[in-house]
């Protein structure tokens, strides 16, 4: 008997490793930002160059950081999310405008309409190293005190915005 | 046909060349520096790749970053604790010895002890079911009496 159920439990518990490995997502990276003071950038603003924008200024406020770009597929995806849930005005949304050309970018964003209360311009991609951003969309949401509190990767959904996103910033509202 | 594939290969060719871009170094250790550490950075957009083999554009722009710290004579920690600030451990390939890398460090030891275990108990188990000369000759006594008493 022993015998025969030694092989059996093993292949149950290989079965169930590799049951989990399916469902996690290996594109999702912990960010170690999380808890951690918001990377500072200072960066001219995407429609107004001469002035610039940066975490600091942001302070004691609940905001977002989505980084986008007008060559990015899944930001179209992404963006009706975002214009819904700028319309509840429940926070700040910053745009980072990452390694794209400043006049696409603004057509972008008057073709599609502009979520983001602000958008910076980050032609390098230095803002977006310092943030750990290896894919786009990204978005980060701070706290009141500038703390990194949730990194999401890849284009947002209507879900993700219902169950995560909305109930997050209603709790960081609070605090 | 011969020359189909000669062409392949030749147009496949700057494919097997990512991350090597022109770059001048002060030295030849910091050459050998730069090249160690982008072949030990993880490229997160391809994930199977290092950033040294990466074509992709963020593996481009950390190989720069990598450059630009060692021009200005940061150390090879100072590099890597850069990078895992931002990316977390997952953007090193050698990750370090932690209670959460635990079980990946670990891991292969433990199998290989079990696997020692297993062969050391077979290997006994087998010894054990060896008949004996003295027994085999037990056994074929035994089968003849069984056969003398089938005739009887």
């Amino acid at each position: 008997m022993f015998k025969y159920s030694v092989p059996l439990v093993i292949f149950i518990v290989l079965a169930i490793f590799l049951a989990l490995g399916l469902t996690l997502n290996p594109r999702e990276i912990p960010s170690p930002l999380i808890d951690k003071p918001a990377p500072t950038f200072s960066l001219p603003r995407l429609q107004n160059p001469e002035q610039s924008l940066s975490p600091s200024d942001l302070k004691g406020q609940v905001w977002l950081l989505n980084v986008w770009a007008s060559w990015c597929v899944s930001c179209r995806a992404e963006h009706p999310v975002l214009n819904r849930l700028a319309q509840q005005k429940l926070a700040v949304i910053i745009g980072l405008n990452y390694k794209d050309e400043s006049d696409s970018a603004k057509n972008w964003l008057s073709h599609w309409g502009n979520p983001y209360d602000a958008s910076v311009v980050d032609a390098e991609g230095r803002a977006g190293i310092d943030w750990g951003v290896y894919g786009v969309p990204e978005t980060f949401v701070m706290d009141k005190q500038g703390r990194v509190r949730y990194k999401h990767t890849g284009p947002i959904t209507d879900d993700d915005s219902v169950e995560i996103f909305i109930p997050l910033i209603q709790k960081l509202q609070q605090e | 046909m011969r020359l189909f594939f000669l062409l392949i290969f030749i147009l496949a060719a700057p494919n097997a060349g990512a991350g090597v871009e022109v770059k001048q170094f002060a030295s030849t250790e910091q050459e050998q520096a730069y090249t160690d550490l982008i072949s030990e950075l993880r490229c997160l957009v391809c994930q199977n790749q290092s950033i040294a083999e990466s074509n992709a554009e963020l593996a481009q722009d950390l190989r720069q970053q990598v450059y630009t710290m060692l021009q200005q004579g940061q150390s090879r920690q100072a590099i890597i604790d850069f990078m895992t600030q931002r990316y977390g451990d997952f953007v090193l390939y050698r990750p370090p010895f932690k209670t959460k890398t635990l079980l990946l460090w670990l891991a292969p030891v433990v199998f290989f002890m079990a696997g020692l275990v297993i062969v050391w108990r077979l290997s006994r188990k087998r010894k054990r079911d060896t008949v004996s000369a003295q027994d085999a000759e037990r056994i074929e006594k035994a089968r003849q009496l069984l056969e003398q008493g089938e005739d009887l």
